[in-house]
């Protein structure tokens, strides 16, 4: 798969060290995606890295990046500006998997059916700029509602200014219920302050018939599967997207390796049960 | 008419205690209010007493020379308020706000350490569950600490690059 230039639309500054970059293909061809899907993203001249797709999977035509300012090569996909060019190769990697959303996502791995055909609940916890990834899924949920009962975002970001999607998180929340929690504020602060998992246990779901999807650092992750599994959510139901250190997103160069696993071809989404073994080794 | 042994019976901290722990416990308590932004108590003052919130959200701040004020972990329905109460030098290490109004259950602090003092049963259910509660908190502190939203463990690369 080749790097095709996409032109940049728009951007917008999300909080102090993060914007959106919303990207069109300069030949015009859209460029399809599932939820939890990445796309390598080339800096001309400076370097290329991989980046969570958190577009409306229903707008082909418009890719999203959500971008944070944390190195060479995200520092200058940062300052881009509107009309400048990246390069673009994917999209890459297993998407998130919701028994409401098949076929559309492609084909279910382990997750099943919905439960005797009832709609499922589905618990969304995002840790940071883990919010961007899950976007896709959380937008694919809201247009169609219907097919789902509770929906919960549990949300944990450093401090309420660098909450993400802001405007976004206000308007799901007729739809959606939305908690927040920052790890510390400013007393004029009047919502949670606390780890997004002390969210877990208060949270309105039915723990027998929910899909929970998970993606942040990782050891927020770990902290959040292990609160879940203990709320009774079963592990093959929870599903997170995984980091490691990736470089050609093609599953050759393997400096993505978790064991016998690629994050970038057989991830970055996988259930709790097949990477939970993995998590608390240090030495993969 | 609900009486406080009734109240504090459908809050999850006591599940668990006999009817007789129960009964010393709603002795030693009464239904209190705050309003928003009103302290519950600040740090340095005695701590003779500790809260279950009922309804609302409490703030725990801590202060400082060039920081102000912060806000580093709150507490809301169901939730505990308070172990100092239980530690010498029985001192409030934090500020307690409240972020809306809040209505909680004050137990009188003094009075359950006399009573765990003079019957050691009572004294172990309840310093198990309070430190449950402090186990959890400490716990989640320390998550805290690795501030995994900062750019610490962030590296390029490292992707997707969420």
């Amino acid at each position: 798969m080749s790097t095709r230039p996409f032109r940049v639309v728009r951007k917008h500054r999300e909080n102090g060290d993060t914007v959106t970059l919303a990207l069109e293909p300069v030949d015009g061809v859209p460029l399809p995606f599932a939820p939890g899907q990445f796309t390598m993203v080339y800096a001309f001249g400076v370097g290329e890295v991989p980046i969570s797709i958190s577009g409306d999977p229903a707008r082909p035509g418009q890719l999203r990046h959500t971008i944070r300012d944390v190195g060479g090569v995200t520092h200058a996909l940062f300052s881009l500006v509107r009309g400048d060019l990246v390069g673009i190769r994917g999209p890459y990697g297993t998407t998130w998997q919701l028994p409401e959303a098949a076929p559309r996502w492609g084909p279910l791995r382990t997750l099943g059916g919905p439960l005797g055909g009832h709609p499922m609940d589905v618990v969304f916890v995002a840790g940071g700029i883990g919010l961007a990834p899950l976007r896709p899924a959380l937008l694919d949920v809201l247009a169609h509602r219907d097919r789902y009962r509770r929906v919960v975002l549990l949300y944990g970001a450093r401090t309420p200014e660098d909450v993400l999607f802001a405007r976004e998180l206000e308007a799901w929340q007729s739809k959606v219920d939305v908690n927040i929690t920052v790890d510390y504020a400013a007393p004029a602060w009047r919502g949670r302050v606390g780890l997004v998992t002390a969210l877990i246990p208060r949270a309105g779901f039915d723990p027998e018939a929910s899909v929970a999807l998970l993606c942040g650092p990782e050891v927020m992750m770990r902290h959040a599967a292990s609160a879940l599994v203990h709320r009774g959510v079963a592990a093959e139901r929870i599903e997170l997207s995984m980091e490691r250190n990736m470089k050609c997103g093609v599953g050759l160069c393997g400096h993505c390796q978790l064991r016998e696993m690629f994050i970038c071809t057989d991830g970055p989404v996988f259930t709790y049960d097949r990477v939970e073994p993995l998590l608390a080794l240090r030495e993969v | 008419m609900r009486t406080m042994e009734q109240e504090l019976a459908d809050h999850a901290f006591f599940a668990g205690l006999d009817t007789e722990a129960m009964s010393l416990l709603a002795g030693c308590s009464v239904n209190v209010g705050f309003r928003a932004d009103e302290y519950v108590f600040k740090e340095g003052e005695p701590a003779d007493r500790f809260y279950v919130v009922r309804n609302g959200r409490i703030a725990i701040e801590v202060h400082g020379p060039g920081v102000g004020r912060v806000v580093i972990d709150t507490v809301e329905d169901g939730d505990i308020l308070g172990w100092s109460w239980l530690v010498p030098p029985y001192r409030w290490l934090f500020d307690a706000r409240a972020a809306e109004p809040t209505t909680a259950v004050c137990l009188d602090g003094k009075c359950l350490r006399d009573k765990c003092e003079a019957d050691s049963r009572l004294g172990y259910q309840l310093m198990s569950k309070v430190a449950l509660v402090m186990t959890r908190r400490l716990a989640a502190a320390r998550v805290q600490l690795l501030d995994l939203y900062g750019h610490r463990g962030l590296g390029e690369h490292s992707g997707p690059v969420r």
